[in-house]
């Protein structure tokens, strides 16, 4: 499964949720989720850590619109628009996590 | 919206005039865009044009009046840093028809 | 405008920019605010510190990138922007990946200059 998360780790518990019950396939993060895959943000250790089980991508252009796209955590893929519609059409189900 | 010709090309405006993509601006269409508010272009218009122009690719804004004029007193001398010299040039407002001639959005919080 | 009260004014800024409208909302609104001449403050705390980050590039989103307009604040006489540690040490910034002249304030001195304020506005 895929699970998208749009919303930023310190404003909203969505990640928390997510990252709660998903057990594999794969994370995307876009729009403010992305901030949860920098360096330093409080965040970035309960996602690193689920990194083992789970695949994690986050959205290049969202990166580079906060200007964090050169502080990615390790282990993170960057994807840009087309590499979001490859993951849809990859996995076979989708959750958005609003 | 609506639509200018300038020497055959055409260009998008909003429906006061405004120029809606600021890079297709040239000399030319700032020339029109003067004819439109009967102003008559000069150097001293078109090094408040430029001023413009440039301060807009600085900060992504077109500036209040007052920001206008303290910012041009500073660049150009405090002879033309009063507003008015820039009434003198732009009667029916500085920020107002030097940003239509300039390519330039509508100043936020004109009035 | 000079004549009147003057009060002192404080914008809150607390969400990441582009993902949601308040961060550009707020913006316009001190612009347009200082034109009443009040003596105005901005904060940026949470997600809001993002908005001051370096090196925003939103070609990709098709976004307008407003953050070169914090650097017009100046000239808008709008000279007094504060931000909060707390919130910098909890996204693994510091003062220097901002893109403006800040007053770093611990959290406790972030409460104290709010309490001192007239009147608070919120994004």
């Amino acid at each position: 499964m895929l699970h998208i998360v749009n919303k930023s780790p310190l404003e909203r518990n969505s990640l928390e949720s997510c990252l709660r019950v998903a057990q594999s396939g794969a994370i995307l993060l876009i729009e403010d989720g992305v901030l949860a895959a920098t360096r330093g943000n409080a965040a970035a250790a309960t996602l690193t850590e689920a990194a083992s089980r789970l695949k994690i991508y986050a959205l290049a252009p969202d990166l580079e619109a906060r200007g964090m796209q050169d502080r990615v955590l390790e282990g993170v893929t960057t994807v840009d628009y087309g590499g979001f519609v490859d993951l849809v059409a990859e996995h076979k189900n989708c959750q958005s996590w609003l | 919206m609506a639509t200018i010709e300038v020497n055959g090309k055409s260009y998008e405006t909003d429906e006061e005039g405004y120029l809606i993509d600021l890079a297709q601006w040239n000399e030319e269409v700032g020339a029109y865009l003067a004819t439109t508010e009967s102003v008559e272009m000069t150097d001293q218009h078109w090094e408040v044009i430029t001023f413009l122009r440039d301060y807009y690719n600085e900060f992504q804004i077109a500036p209040a009046v007052r920001v206008l004029t303290k910012a041009i007193g500073k660049k150009l001398g405090p002879e033309k840093g009063t507003s008015q010299y820039l009434y003198d040039l732009f009667p029916y407002g500085p920020a107002k028809q030097a940003c239509k001639i300039a390519g330039l959005p509508k100043p936020t919080g004109c009035v | 405008m000079s004549e009147g009260v003057v009060k002192k004014f404080m914008f809150v800024n607390r969400k990441s920019p582009y993902g949601t409208v308040y961060a550009l909302e707020s913006l316009e609104v001190v612009l347009i605010s200082a034109a009443f001449d009040q003596d105005v403050s901005l904060v940026f705390m949470d997600d809001g510190v993002y908005q001051l980050k370096k090196g925003q590039q939103t070609k990709g989103i098709e976004n307008k990138n407003f953050s070169p307009t914090y650097r017009a604040l100046d000239g808008y006489d709008i000279e007094k922007l504060y931000v909060e540690q707390e919130s910098l040490d909890a996204r693994g910034l510091t003062e220097d990946d901002l893109l403006v002249d800040v007053t770093v304030l611990s959290k406790a001195d972030m409460g104290k200059l709010m309490d001192d304020m007239d009147v608070v506005l919120s994004f």
